[in-house]
Protein backbone atom coordinates (compact mmCIF):
# COMPACT_ATOMS: atom_id res chain seq x y z
CA UNK A 1 0.00 0.00 0.00
CA UNK A 2 1.33 3.88 -0.42
CA UNK A 3 1.17 5.99 2.65
CA UNK A 4 0.31 9.51 2.07
CA UNK A 5 2.81 11.33 3.52
CA UNK A 6 1.52 14.43 5.39
CA UNK A 7 4.55 16.63 7.18
CA UNK A 8 2.82 19.38 8.61
CA UNK A 9 -0.39 20.74 8.98
CA UNK A 10 -3.55 18.23 9.27
CA UNK A 11 -3.21 15.38 11.12
CA UNK A 12 -5.90 12.75 11.17
CA UNK A 13 -8.29 12.17 13.74
CA UNK A 14 -7.23 10.07 16.76
CA UNK A 15 -7.73 6.69 15.32
CA UNK A 16 -10.37 3.98 16.89
CA UNK A 17 -9.21 1.10 18.84
CA UNK A 18 -6.52 -0.32 17.03
CA UNK A 19 -5.95 -3.71 18.81
CA UNK A 20 -7.66 -6.20 21.39
CA UNK A 21 -7.64 -5.77 24.98
CA UNK A 22 -7.59 -10.10 26.17
CA UNK A 23 -7.24 -11.65 29.38
CA UNK A 24 -4.07 -13.60 29.77
CA UNK A 25 -4.21 -16.98 28.49
CA UNK A 26 -2.45 -19.64 31.25
CA UNK A 27 0.64 -20.03 28.67
CA UNK A 28 2.22 -18.96 26.08
CA UNK A 29 5.03 -19.91 23.88
CA UNK A 30 6.68 -16.42 24.72
CA UNK A 31 6.09 -13.93 27.18
CA UNK A 32 7.46 -10.13 26.18
CA UNK A 33 7.72 -7.91 29.39
CA UNK A 34 6.87 -4.58 28.56
CA UNK A 35 4.91 -2.93 25.56
CA UNK A 36 6.93 0.00 24.69
CA UNK A 37 8.62 0.17 21.19
CA UNK A 38 11.24 -2.58 21.43
CA UNK A 39 8.95 -5.00 23.22
CA UNK A 40 5.72 -4.64 20.70
CA UNK A 41 8.80 -4.34 17.87
CA UNK A 42 9.57 -7.90 19.08
CA UNK A 43 6.16 -9.56 19.42
CA UNK A 44 5.64 -8.26 15.94
CA UNK A 45 8.49 -9.69 14.26
CA UNK A 46 7.91 -12.93 16.60
CA UNK A 47 4.79 -13.29 14.82
CA UNK A 48 6.07 -11.90 11.42
CA UNK A 49 9.33 -13.56 10.53
CA UNK A 50 9.22 -16.78 12.40
CA UNK A 51 5.34 -16.95 12.89
CA UNK A 52 5.55 -17.55 17.08
CA UNK A 53 1.75 -15.78 17.25
CA UNK A 54 1.20 -17.88 20.51
CA UNK A 55 2.77 -14.36 22.27
CA UNK A 56 1.56 -12.05 25.32
CA UNK A 57 3.00 -8.64 25.59
CA UNK A 58 2.63 -7.91 28.95
CA UNK A 59 2.55 -3.75 30.45
CA UNK A 60 1.96 -3.01 34.07
CA UNK A 61 0.81 0.84 32.77
CA UNK A 62 -0.43 1.63 29.33
CA UNK A 63 0.44 0.86 25.99
CA UNK A 64 3.99 2.99 24.88
CA UNK A 65 3.31 4.68 28.83
CA UNK A 66 7.08 5.07 29.33
CA UNK A 67 9.99 6.25 27.29
CA UNK A 68 8.37 5.41 23.97
CA UNK A 69 6.18 8.23 24.67
CA UNK A 70 8.51 10.45 26.72
CA UNK A 71 11.25 10.85 23.92
CA UNK A 72 12.48 13.30 21.51
CA UNK A 73 12.01 11.19 17.90
CA UNK A 74 15.29 11.28 16.63
CA UNK A 75 16.25 8.88 14.15
CA UNK A 76 19.65 8.37 13.14
CA UNK A 77 22.17 5.37 12.35
CA UNK A 78 25.70 7.73 12.50
CA UNK A 79 27.29 6.12 15.05
CA UNK A 80 31.07 5.48 15.70
CA UNK A 81 31.96 2.10 16.25
CA UNK A 82 31.30 -1.08 14.06
CA UNK A 83 28.80 -2.93 16.54
CA UNK A 84 26.41 0.22 16.83
CA UNK A 85 26.64 0.80 12.83
CA UNK A 86 25.06 -2.59 12.76
CA UNK A 87 22.49 -2.48 14.29
CA UNK A 88 21.55 1.15 14.03
CA UNK A 89 21.90 1.25 10.46
CA UNK A 90 19.96 -2.12 10.52
CA UNK A 91 16.75 -0.31 11.98
CA UNK A 92 17.51 2.97 9.74
CA UNK A 93 17.02 0.77 6.38
CA UNK A 94 13.68 -1.01 8.27
CA UNK A 95 12.70 2.39 9.01
CA UNK A 96 12.68 2.99 5.67
CA UNK A 97 9.86 0.56 4.96
CA UNK A 98 8.42 0.20 7.93
CA UNK A 99 4.79 2.62 7.44
CA UNK A 100 4.68 0.29 4.56
CA UNK A 101 5.34 -2.59 6.02
CA UNK A 102 2.91 -2.43 8.92
CA UNK A 103 0.40 -0.59 6.88
CA UNK A 104 0.40 2.22 9.18
CA UNK A 105 1.31 6.31 9.08
CA UNK A 106 4.43 6.73 11.34
CA UNK A 107 5.34 10.31 10.14
CA UNK A 108 8.62 8.98 9.90
CA UNK A 109 10.37 12.07 8.23
CA UNK A 110 13.73 12.06 6.53
CA UNK A 111 14.45 15.27 7.35
CA UNK A 112 17.79 15.13 7.97
CA UNK A 113 20.30 15.15 11.60
CA UNK A 114 22.92 17.97 11.32
CA UNK A 115 25.44 17.30 14.41
CA UNK A 116 27.75 20.64 15.42
CA UNK A 117 31.60 20.82 16.22
CA UNK A 118 32.35 23.86 17.85
CA UNK A 119 36.15 23.51 19.19
CA UNK A 120 39.42 22.04 17.88
CA UNK A 121 38.95 18.78 19.55
CA UNK A 122 35.29 18.80 19.00
CA UNK A 123 35.81 19.01 14.97
CA UNK A 124 38.45 16.08 15.38
CA UNK A 125 36.24 14.04 16.90
CA UNK A 126 33.08 14.48 14.79
CA UNK A 127 35.53 14.18 11.82
CA UNK A 128 36.69 10.74 12.91
CA UNK A 129 33.14 9.86 13.29
CA UNK A 130 32.34 11.05 9.90
CA UNK A 131 34.87 9.21 8.42
CA UNK A 132 34.35 6.05 10.48
CA UNK A 133 30.83 6.40 9.04
CA UNK A 134 32.17 6.28 5.77
CA UNK A 135 34.38 3.17 6.24
CA UNK A 136 30.82 1.60 7.30
CA UNK A 137 28.84 2.61 4.54
CA UNK A 138 27.02 4.82 6.43
CA UNK A 139 25.50 7.86 4.95
CA UNK A 140 27.10 10.92 6.08
CA UNK A 141 28.40 14.43 4.97
CA UNK A 142 30.82 17.16 6.05
CA UNK A 143 29.46 20.69 6.28
CA UNK A 144 31.33 23.67 6.24
CA UNK A 145 29.49 26.60 8.66
CA UNK A 146 28.20 28.02 5.74
CA UNK A 147 26.48 24.86 4.39
CA UNK A 148 25.07 24.72 8.12
CA UNK A 149 23.48 27.42 7.42
CA UNK A 150 22.28 26.97 4.14
CA UNK A 151 20.10 23.84 5.88
CA UNK A 152 19.22 26.03 9.00
CA UNK A 153 19.11 29.34 8.54
CA UNK A 154 18.15 30.05 12.11
CA UNK A 155 21.67 28.60 13.44
CA UNK A 156 24.25 31.65 14.96
CA UNK A 157 27.07 30.59 12.65
CA UNK A 158 29.61 34.45 13.59
CA UNK A 159 33.09 33.54 14.85
CA UNK A 160 32.28 36.12 17.49
CA UNK A 161 29.97 33.71 20.04
CA UNK A 162 31.06 31.48 22.92
CA UNK A 163 30.19 28.12 20.78
CA UNK A 164 31.40 28.96 16.67
CA UNK A 165 30.00 26.41 15.07
CA UNK A 166 33.49 25.53 13.25
CA UNK A 167 31.81 22.47 11.10
CA UNK A 168 29.14 19.63 11.35
CA UNK A 169 28.25 16.33 9.95
CA UNK A 170 24.88 15.69 8.81
CA UNK A 171 22.52 12.32 7.92
CA UNK A 172 20.42 13.05 5.21
CA UNK A 173 18.75 9.39 5.96
CA UNK A 174 17.99 10.51 9.86
CA UNK A 175 14.57 12.45 10.83
CA UNK A 176 12.42 11.81 13.31
CA UNK A 177 8.97 9.81 13.53
CA UNK A 178 6.01 10.34 16.08
CA UNK A 179 6.84 8.05 18.37
CA UNK A 180 2.90 7.20 19.76
CA UNK A 181 2.10 6.31 16.06
CA UNK A 182 4.85 3.68 15.66
CA UNK A 183 4.39 1.87 18.89
CA UNK A 184 0.80 2.11 17.72
CA UNK A 185 1.80 0.79 14.05
CA UNK A 186 3.54 -1.83 15.52
CA UNK A 187 1.11 -2.94 18.48
CA UNK A 188 -2.14 -3.22 15.89
CA UNK A 189 -0.07 -5.34 13.33
CA UNK A 190 1.20 -7.55 16.00
CA UNK A 191 -2.42 -7.82 17.52
CA UNK A 192 -3.58 -8.52 14.11
CA UNK A 193 -0.78 -11.33 13.91
CA UNK A 194 -2.65 -12.78 17.18
CA UNK A 195 -0.53 -11.30 19.65
CA UNK A 196 -2.10 -10.40 22.84
CA UNK A 197 -1.30 -7.07 24.34
CA UNK A 198 -2.27 -6.97 27.84
CA UNK A 199 -2.14 -3.69 29.55
CA UNK A 200 -2.31 -3.69 33.11
CA UNK A 201 -0.74 -6.38 34.05
CA UNK A 202 2.46 -5.87 36.00
CA UNK A 203 5.02 -8.70 36.63
CA UNK A 204 5.45 -9.65 40.15
CA UNK A 205 7.86 -12.81 40.24
CA UNK A 206 9.91 -13.92 37.00
CA UNK A 207 9.90 -17.58 37.93
CA UNK A 208 13.16 -19.75 37.51
CA UNK A 209 12.86 -23.69 38.12
CA UNK A 210 16.25 -25.84 38.01
CA UNK A 211 18.06 -22.47 35.73
CA UNK A 212 15.27 -22.41 32.88
CA UNK A 213 12.55 -20.04 33.08
CA UNK A 214 8.66 -21.42 33.35
CA UNK A 215 6.80 -18.26 33.60
CA UNK A 216 5.73 -14.95 35.85
CA UNK A 217 3.98 -14.26 38.42
CA UNK A 218 1.77 -11.06 37.45
CA UNK A 219 -1.27 -8.99 39.38
CA UNK A 220 -2.99 -11.11 37.15
CA UNK A 221 -2.06 -14.16 38.08
CA UNK A 222 0.61 -16.92 36.71
CA UNK A 223 1.10 -16.85 33.64
CA UNK A 224 3.61 -19.79 32.20
CA UNK A 225 5.73 -19.30 29.20
CA UNK A 226 7.95 -21.36 27.42
CA UNK A 227 10.24 -18.13 26.43
CA UNK A 228 10.75 -14.83 28.33
CA UNK A 229 11.79 -11.74 26.98
CA UNK A 230 12.31 -8.09 29.02
CA UNK A 231 12.04 -5.14 27.30
CA UNK A 232 11.31 -2.84 30.34
CA UNK A 233 13.67 0.10 30.01
CA UNK A 234 14.26 1.55 33.52
CA UNK A 235 13.06 -1.15 35.16
CA UNK A 236 15.37 -3.80 33.76
CA UNK A 237 17.38 -4.14 37.33
CA UNK A 238 14.85 -4.88 39.28
CA UNK A 239 13.13 -7.76 36.83
CA UNK A 240 16.43 -9.03 36.64
CA UNK A 241 16.85 -9.08 40.03
CA UNK A 242 13.24 -11.18 40.47
CA UNK A 243 14.98 -13.77 38.32
CA UNK A 244 17.96 -13.91 40.52
CA UNK A 245 20.93 -12.25 38.64
CA UNK A 246 22.34 -8.66 38.40
CA UNK A 247 22.86 -6.43 35.18
CA UNK A 248 25.14 -3.57 35.36
CA UNK A 249 22.33 -0.67 34.66
CA UNK A 250 21.69 2.34 36.62
CA UNK A 251 18.49 3.70 36.11
CA UNK A 252 18.04 7.73 35.71
CA UNK A 253 15.71 10.36 35.05
CA UNK A 254 15.80 12.09 31.36
CA UNK A 255 13.82 14.88 30.86
CA UNK A 256 12.52 16.90 27.79
CA UNK A 257 10.23 19.39 26.56
CA UNK A 258 8.53 21.20 24.28
CA UNK A 259 7.76 25.27 23.82
CA UNK A 260 4.18 26.46 22.01
CA UNK A 261 3.16 25.68 18.62
CA UNK A 262 5.47 28.28 16.31
CA UNK A 263 5.62 28.90 12.55
CA UNK A 264 8.30 26.29 10.91
CA UNK A 265 11.77 27.45 11.11
CA UNK A 266 13.71 24.44 11.43
CA UNK A 267 13.39 21.56 9.63
CA UNK A 268 15.94 19.20 10.51
CA UNK A 269 17.36 17.80 13.53
CA UNK A 270 20.22 19.86 14.93
CA UNK A 271 22.40 18.38 18.08
CA UNK A 272 25.15 19.68 19.96
CA UNK A 273 27.53 17.64 22.29
CA UNK A 274 29.35 20.92 23.15
CA UNK A 275 26.54 23.07 23.90
CA UNK A 276 24.49 20.52 24.99
CA UNK A 277 21.58 20.93 22.52
CA UNK A 278 19.20 18.75 20.49
CA UNK A 279 16.66 20.10 18.88
CA UNK A 280 13.57 19.47 16.15
CA UNK A 281 10.59 20.98 15.32
CA UNK A 282 7.45 18.80 14.98
CA UNK A 283 4.64 18.63 12.71
CA UNK A 284 2.34 20.66 14.50
CA UNK A 285 5.42 23.37 14.91
CA UNK A 286 6.28 22.78 18.45
CA UNK A 287 10.43 22.75 19.23
CA UNK A 288 11.22 19.29 21.32
CA UNK A 289 14.27 19.17 23.12
CA UNK A 290 15.91 16.76 25.28
CA UNK A 291 18.26 18.11 28.34
CA UNK A 292 20.70 15.91 30.28
CA UNK A 293 19.99 13.14 32.51
CA UNK A 294 19.42 13.92 36.50
CA UNK A 295 23.10 12.92 38.32
CA UNK A 296 20.66 10.70 40.32
CA UNK A 297 19.28 6.97 40.48
CA UNK A 298 15.58 7.22 39.93
CA UNK A 299 12.35 5.61 39.12
CA UNK A 300 10.09 8.97 39.63
CA UNK A 301 9.93 9.62 35.71
CA UNK A 302 10.60 13.32 36.67
CA UNK A 303 13.64 15.61 37.49
CA UNK A 304 15.12 18.91 38.44
CA UNK A 305 13.62 21.87 37.10
CA UNK A 306 17.35 23.39 37.35
CA UNK A 307 18.28 20.56 34.55
CA UNK A 308 15.49 22.52 31.95
CA UNK A 309 16.97 26.02 32.51
CA UNK A 310 20.16 24.56 32.17
CA UNK A 311 18.99 23.00 28.63
CA UNK A 312 17.43 26.35 27.85
CA UNK A 313 20.16 28.87 28.36
CA UNK A 314 22.14 26.16 26.05
CA UNK A 315 19.37 26.34 23.37
CA UNK A 316 19.38 29.89 23.52
CA UNK A 317 23.19 30.29 22.79
CA UNK A 318 22.83 28.45 19.78
CA UNK A 319 19.39 29.71 18.65
CA UNK A 320 19.08 33.05 19.75
CA UNK A 321 15.70 32.96 17.58
CA UNK A 322 14.03 30.84 20.56
CA UNK A 323 14.47 33.69 23.30
CA UNK A 324 11.04 34.50 23.06
CA UNK A 325 9.64 30.84 22.86
CA UNK A 326 7.52 30.57 25.57
CA UNK A 327 7.76 26.54 27.32
CA UNK A 328 4.86 24.44 27.13
CA UNK A 329 5.46 20.90 28.85
CA UNK A 330 8.46 19.28 30.69
CA UNK A 331 8.40 15.45 31.38
CA UNK A 332 10.86 12.73 32.16
CA UNK A 333 11.45 9.05 31.55
CA UNK A 334 13.28 6.48 33.25
CA UNK A 335 16.55 5.41 31.18
CA UNK A 336 18.89 2.55 31.83
CA UNK A 337 22.49 3.25 31.31
CA UNK A 338 25.21 1.24 31.34
CA UNK A 339 28.77 1.56 31.67
CA UNK A 340 29.98 2.14 28.27
CA UNK A 341 26.52 3.95 27.09
CA UNK A 342 25.77 0.89 24.62
CA UNK A 343 22.38 -1.67 25.10
CA UNK A 344 22.89 -4.91 26.69
CA UNK A 345 20.94 -7.66 24.56
CA UNK A 346 20.38 -11.55 24.01
CA UNK A 347 20.56 -14.17 26.58
CA UNK A 348 20.75 -14.20 30.04
CA UNK A 349 22.57 -16.37 32.76
CA UNK A 350 18.68 -17.79 33.11
CA UNK A 351 17.95 -20.03 30.32
CA UNK A 352 15.05 -19.03 27.91
CA UNK A 353 15.52 -15.44 29.44
CA UNK A 354 16.30 -12.49 27.34
CA UNK A 355 17.27 -9.25 27.87
CA UNK A 356 16.97 -6.34 25.45
CA UNK A 357 18.20 -3.59 27.64
CA UNK A 358 20.53 -0.37 28.26
CA UNK A 359 19.67 1.56 25.52
CA UNK A 360 19.85 4.71 27.99
CA UNK A 361 19.24 8.25 26.25
CA UNK A 362 19.05 6.46 22.69
CA UNK A 363 16.41 3.66 22.43
CA UNK A 364 13.57 5.05 20.18
CA UNK A 365 15.77 5.09 17.16
CA UNK A 366 16.70 1.75 17.70
CA UNK A 367 13.07 0.35 18.12
CA UNK A 368 12.92 -1.60 14.44
CA UNK A 369 16.20 -3.37 14.25
CA UNK A 370 16.28 -3.81 18.08
CA UNK A 371 13.02 -5.74 18.04
CA UNK A 372 13.56 -7.36 14.65
CA UNK A 373 17.52 -8.60 16.50
CA UNK A 374 16.20 -9.56 19.27
CA UNK A 375 12.91 -11.75 18.25
CA UNK A 376 15.60 -13.76 15.92
CA UNK A 377 17.91 -13.79 18.80
CA UNK A 378 14.65 -15.32 21.19
CA UNK A 379 13.19 -17.64 18.33
CA UNK A 380 16.94 -19.53 17.55
CA UNK A 381 17.93 -19.36 21.59
CA UNK A 382 21.16 -17.38 20.27
CA UNK A 383 22.18 -14.08 19.83
CA UNK A 384 21.75 -12.81 16.29
CA UNK A 385 25.20 -11.41 14.61
CA UNK A 386 23.90 -7.80 15.07
CA UNK A 387 23.21 -8.81 18.84
CA UNK A 388 26.52 -10.43 19.75
CA UNK A 389 28.67 -7.73 20.65
CA UNK A 390 26.05 -6.86 23.15
CA UNK A 391 26.13 -9.28 25.63
CA UNK A 392 26.32 -9.29 29.64
CA UNK A 393 29.63 -10.71 29.24
CA UNK A 394 31.34 -7.70 27.20
CA UNK A 395 31.66 -6.44 31.28
CA UNK A 396 33.91 -9.29 32.18
CA UNK A 397 36.07 -9.77 28.35
CA UNK A 398 36.48 -5.95 28.49
CA UNK A 399 35.02 -5.50 25.03
CA UNK A 400 33.30 -2.86 25.92
CA UNK A 401 31.65 -0.41 22.93
CA UNK A 402 32.14 3.27 24.39
CA UNK A 403 29.12 5.36 23.04
CA UNK A 404 29.36 7.78 25.50
CA UNK A 405 30.49 10.77 22.99
CA UNK A 406 28.61 9.39 19.70
CA UNK A 407 25.25 9.66 21.86
CA UNK A 408 25.77 13.01 20.11
CA UNK A 409 25.34 14.92 23.38
CA UNK A 410 26.94 14.29 26.61
CA UNK A 411 24.30 12.52 29.42
CA UNK B 1 15.65 20.32 42.55
CA UNK B 2 16.57 17.81 45.78
CA UNK B 3 17.87 20.10 48.92
CA UNK B 4 20.22 17.72 50.35
CA UNK B 5 21.52 17.53 54.12
CA UNK B 6 25.01 17.92 54.12
CA UNK B 7 26.58 16.34 57.33
CA UNK B 8 28.64 19.14 57.60
CA UNK B 9 26.64 22.41 56.53
CA UNK B 10 23.34 21.29 57.05
CA UNK B 11 20.43 21.40 54.23
CA UNK B 12 21.93 23.19 50.14
CA UNK B 13 20.31 23.02 46.99
CA UNK B 14 21.48 20.29 44.41
CA UNK B 15 23.00 22.07 41.96
CA UNK B 16 25.84 22.55 44.93
CA UNK B 17 26.92 18.84 44.93
CA UNK B 18 27.97 16.29 42.43
CA UNK B 19 26.39 12.38 42.81
CA UNK B 20 28.94 9.81 44.01
CA UNK B 21 26.27 6.62 42.88
CA UNK B 22 26.47 4.19 45.25
CA UNK B 23 27.88 4.16 48.95
CA UNK B 24 29.79 1.33 51.11
CA UNK B 25 32.26 0.60 47.80
CA UNK B 26 35.36 -0.67 48.67
CA UNK B 27 38.37 -1.32 47.17
CA UNK B 28 38.97 -4.93 46.45
CA UNK B 29 41.56 -6.18 49.83
CA UNK B 30 42.84 -8.92 47.43
CA UNK B 31 43.49 -7.12 44.09
CA UNK B 32 45.97 -10.09 42.67
CA UNK B 33 43.57 -12.80 43.53
CA UNK B 34 40.64 -11.26 41.83
CA UNK B 35 39.09 -13.10 39.06
CA UNK B 36 37.66 -11.27 35.30
CA UNK B 37 34.57 -11.76 36.49
CA UNK B 38 35.11 -10.55 40.06
CA UNK B 39 36.99 -7.38 38.50
CA UNK B 40 33.81 -6.73 36.81
CA UNK B 41 31.30 -7.05 39.38
CA UNK B 42 33.68 -4.46 41.61
CA UNK B 43 34.45 -1.73 38.49
CA UNK B 44 31.19 -2.07 36.14
CA UNK B 45 27.95 -3.34 38.80
CA UNK B 46 26.10 -1.05 41.44
CA UNK B 47 22.62 -1.57 42.92
CA UNK B 48 19.71 0.07 41.33
CA UNK B 49 17.24 -0.28 43.81
CA UNK B 50 13.41 0.97 43.56
CA UNK B 51 13.25 1.59 46.76
CA UNK B 52 15.79 3.00 49.66
CA UNK B 53 19.19 3.57 48.60
CA UNK B 54 22.63 4.56 50.41
CA UNK B 55 24.26 6.80 48.03
CA UNK B 56 27.52 9.09 48.27
CA UNK B 57 27.16 13.20 47.30
CA UNK B 58 30.38 15.65 47.24
CA UNK B 59 29.28 19.01 48.66
CA UNK B 60 31.72 20.56 45.76
CA UNK B 61 30.76 23.86 45.92
CA UNK B 62 30.68 23.81 49.84
CA UNK B 63 32.80 21.69 51.32
CA UNK B 64 33.98 19.83 49.08
CA UNK B 65 33.49 16.75 51.54
CA UNK B 66 31.93 13.07 50.75
CA UNK B 67 29.30 12.12 52.42
CA UNK B 68 26.61 9.19 52.21
CA UNK B 69 22.98 9.14 52.72
CA UNK B 70 19.99 7.48 52.42
CA UNK B 71 17.33 8.25 49.76
CA UNK B 72 14.20 7.13 48.37
CA UNK B 73 14.70 6.53 44.84
CA UNK B 74 10.62 6.36 44.20
CA UNK B 75 10.18 9.58 45.71
CA UNK B 76 13.30 11.38 46.12
CA UNK B 77 12.45 11.38 50.62
CA UNK B 78 15.78 11.63 51.70
CA UNK B 79 16.62 9.38 54.78
CA UNK B 80 19.56 10.33 57.39
CA UNK B 81 22.76 11.84 55.93
CA UNK B 82 26.44 10.59 57.48
CA UNK B 83 29.95 10.98 57.53
CA UNK B 84 32.38 8.27 55.96
CA UNK B 85 33.71 6.12 58.11
CA UNK B 86 30.72 6.44 60.70
CA UNK B 87 28.05 4.02 61.26
CA UNK B 88 25.23 3.41 58.49
CA UNK B 89 22.05 4.66 59.84
CA UNK B 90 19.55 1.68 59.25
CA UNK B 91 17.42 1.84 56.12
CA UNK B 92 14.17 4.52 56.59
CA UNK B 93 10.63 1.91 56.54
Amino acid sequence: MTIKRRHTEELPEHPDFLWKNPSPKKSYDVIVIGAGGHGLATAYYLAKNFGITNVAVLEKGYLAGGNMGRNTTIIRSNYLWDESAGIYEKSLQLWEGLEEEVGYEMFFDQRGVMTLAHSVSDLRSKQRNFYANAVNDIDSQWLTPEEVKKIAPIVNISPDVRYPVLGATYQARGGIAKHDWVAWGYAKAASDLGVDLIQGCEVKKVKVENGKVVGVDTNQGFISANKVAMAAAGHTSVLSEMAGFRVPLQSRPLQALVSELLEHVLDTVIMSGAVHVYVSQAHKGELVMGAGTDAYNSYAQRGGFHVIEHQLASALELFPIFSRAHLLRTWGGIVDIAPDASPILGLTPVEHLYINSGWGTGGFKATPGSGWAFADTIAHNRPHDLVKPYSLNRFVTGHLIDEHGAAGVAH
Amino acid sequence: MLLINCPWCGPRDETEFHYGSEAHIGYPEKPEDLTDKQWAEYIFYRNNPKGWFAERWVHNVGCRRWFNIWRNTVNHEFGPSYKPFTKQPSRPQ
